[in-house]
């Protein structure tokens, strides 16, 4: 994520769009408020306005799971990752997220599903009461809309370096466009555009690799050019050298990448994070519920080809060495950061830069409206429902969730601007978040298999773990010898402290929960029916034709994802 | 989905891929007939036209698919 929070600001640009680059920019934007102004009268009820009326296809749902995550900040920050560390950057969109989100879609679907929760705290507040509820709402709530504000700060930062473009201008104009689509459609509007988004990135991206495999003599000729450009260097393999810390340019282990990455952090966002979990609770049924995470993890899985392989093309075809952020300010060479507008102005002329740009500002405004959605399905059930007005009539709890819409917009923009002014903020924003994800992970997936959980186990757990975490980094801020404890090594490098970070905090949360709830009563089974594995009778898959199974498609996603880590290892 | 009688979100997307393949061709073709001072790299390849081609096609495919009028 640090990728993230180096972007700079030069007086230049990259490049300049022509009129019709101008009309493709504009008529995406119309298209998108369309959506919302079309869709505001389908958005009368709750279920409806926070849940899309739990009636989307596995198709639209996995689309629309997979399009929340895909941020343009996500694209732009991992196309410079690949050319700074190579295919390593691979490991987050394969093993960091691919059996994470089978495990959503096979093993934790059918508890969230049946349980007809509105959200992740709503889960919480059903499995351990409402304590968990409170802790986890609060911090998923504050977190997201300071997120949101980062991004759009990153984003607005990103079409200034690119376009030259007013960061004021480009922070309100998107803002207001994703808080009228939001506010007009809920999230059924949010979930139309990102698929739409997700169209867009691809078709706007894929270009770049297709013409600068022609352009390299295809992938043998770009590994080739790559020895060339940077001999005694290795960019296009995922695991030979994570043997030791000090022998690949991430500066982490494979124990790191495999536990911290693989199992904690990734197990932790695509299964508890409710800003992609919605997606799925919008599904019309079980099945379908259960197929949207294998959707998007097998579109998840083909993303590297938008953005790794641009980053690795840009090793061997660009002319000029892209430097860091700091060393690009003070020499005027390009940033890192700037790896994927330079290769999107290399091969597209007139029309097609209007297209690459719309596949940015797509991806940065399914990303807000993910964000801003989330936000107000938690603040209106389980903060402003739970706690201020209990019984109200369904209609005032949709004018809430609008209302929450528009204010989380506004925070957000108020973050983008405190960023703007104190830059260090985006560092501590970026660490906080991840405070939370791996102990929740460990309170969802302990409340969901293991039935002697109790609801004091699950608060006090959560708890800890949080607590832990932060207390690990302010540990190493205050005496940066402390890595050699908690990443294991002294050569461990920011990446690896965070993976090492998180698993520690999940094993603090893990640990503590279970001590407590073997001191504390239990609930009796009968108040875990549809919450838990071993109480909860999940409906059998029954009149489904073989290739209908979920589990086929999972088994499938699995076998390619084994196949693409051996041919890359 | 249908049952609430609202319009496919494939409709929409046929329609904006659409229009994107009808501008980018004639960017492209226009840029063939009258070529600009500053090339792109592989501007041989005229990507415009196909690529605006290959949008084109895919948003008729879905606009006429799924036209509200046969749902």
């Amino acid at each position: 994520m640090n990728f993230f929070c180096a972007l700079l600001v030069t007086n230049g640009k990259l490049v300049s769009l022509s009129p019709m680059d101008v009309v493709v920019i504009a008529l995406y934007f119309v298209m998108v408020l369309g959506i919302g102004f079309y869709l505001k009268r389908y958005t009368n009820t709750g279920e409806e306005f926070f849940l899309a009326g739990r009636d989307m296809s596995a198709w639209i749902a996995g689309l629309s799971f997979v399009a929340a995550n895909l941020g343009s900040l996500e694209l732009m920050g991992w196309a410079a990752a690949a050319y700074q560390y190579g295919l390593l950057a691979a490991h987050w969109y394969w093993i960091g997220a691919i059996p994470a989100m089978l495990f959503l879609g096979i093993v934790m679907i059918p508890f969230y599903y049946i349980s007809k929760t509105h959200s992740v705290p709503g889960y919480l507040k059903l499995r351990f009461g409402e304590s968990s509820r409170a802790l986890s709402a609060v911090t998923f709530g504050f977190m997201t809309v300071l997120m949101s504000g980062i991004n759009m700060y990153s984003m607005a930062l990103v079409l200034k370096i690119v376009l030259g473009w007013d960061i004021h201008f480009s922070i309100w104009v998107s803002s207001i466009t994703v808080a009228a689509y939001v506010f007009l459609g809920g999230l059924l509007s949010a979930i139309f555009n990102e698929v739409l988004q997700f169209f867009l990135i691809w078709l706007g991206a894929i270009l770049i690799s297709v013409l600068g495999l022609i352009e390299a003599g295809g992938w043998s000729g770009m590994v080739h050019r790559i020895h060339q450009n940077f001999p005694g260097q290795d960019f296009t393999h995922l695991w030979q050298g994570l043997g030791s810390f000090s022998a690949n340019p991430m500066g982490i282990h494979w124990t790191g990448i495999v536990f911290g990455l693989g199992f904690v952090i990734a197990f932790g966002y695509w299964t508890t994070d409710f800003l992609v979990v919605q997606r799925v609770l919008t599904a019309k049924d079980l099945r379908s519920a259960k197929m949207a995470p294998v959707i998007g993890a097998g579109f998840k899985m083909a993303v590297p080809f938008i953005v790794i392989l641009p980053g690795l093309l840009a090793l061997a075809v660009l002319p000029e060495k892209l430097v860091g952020a700091p060393e690009a300010a003070a020499t005027g060479a390009y940033s890192y950061n700037e790896v994927l507008p330079l290769m999107l102005a290399r091969y597209c002329g007139p029309g097609l830069l209007g297209l690459g740009i719309t596949a940015l500002i797509a991806g940065f405004m399914s990303g807000m409206a993910g964000n801003v959605s989330a936000f107000s399905t938690v603040w209106t059930y389980d903060i402003y429902r739970a706690f201020i007005r209990k019984v109200a009539p369904d209609q005032h709890y949709v004018s809430v969730g609008r209302w929450c819409t528009l204010i989380g917009v506004l925070i957000s923009i108020g973050t983008a601007y405190l960023v703007m002014q104190f830059l260090s903020i985006m560092d501590y924003v970026q660490a906080l978040f991840s405070f939370f994800i791996a102990p929740l992970f460990g309170t969802v997936i302990l409340g969901m298999l293991w039935k002697r959980a109790t609801p004091a186990g699950g608060f006090w757990g959560l708890l800890a773990g949080t607590v832990g975490s932060v207390g690990m980094w302010a540990w190493v801020k205050l005496d940066p010898s402390a890595l050699r404890y908690i990443a294991l090594s002294p050569d461990a490098k920011d990446m690896a402290e965070n993976m090492y970070r998180a698993l520690w905090s999940w094993i603090i949360c893990v640990v503590v929960t279970v001590v407590v709830s073997l001191l504390t009563r239990p609930k009796p089974e009968s108040e875990l029916n549809g919450l838990v594995y071993g109480c909860t009778d999940v409906p059998k898959e029954t009149g489904l034709t073989w290739y209908q199974r979920p589990l086929l498609w999972a088994g499938v996603v699995i076998v390619i994802f084994i196949a693409l880590n051996i041919i890359f290892w | 989905m249908h049952d609430k009688g609202f319009i496919s979100i494939w409709f929409f997307i046929g329609v904006l891929l659409t229009a994107y393949g009808v501008l980018i061709t004639a960017s492209g073709l226009y840029e063939l007939v009258s070529p600009p001072l500053h090339k792109v790299v592989l501007a041989n390849l005229h990507a415009g036209i196909w690529w605006g081609a290959v949008l084109l096609a895919i948003g008729l495919f879905y606009t006429i698919r799924f036209f509200p009028r046969k749902q």
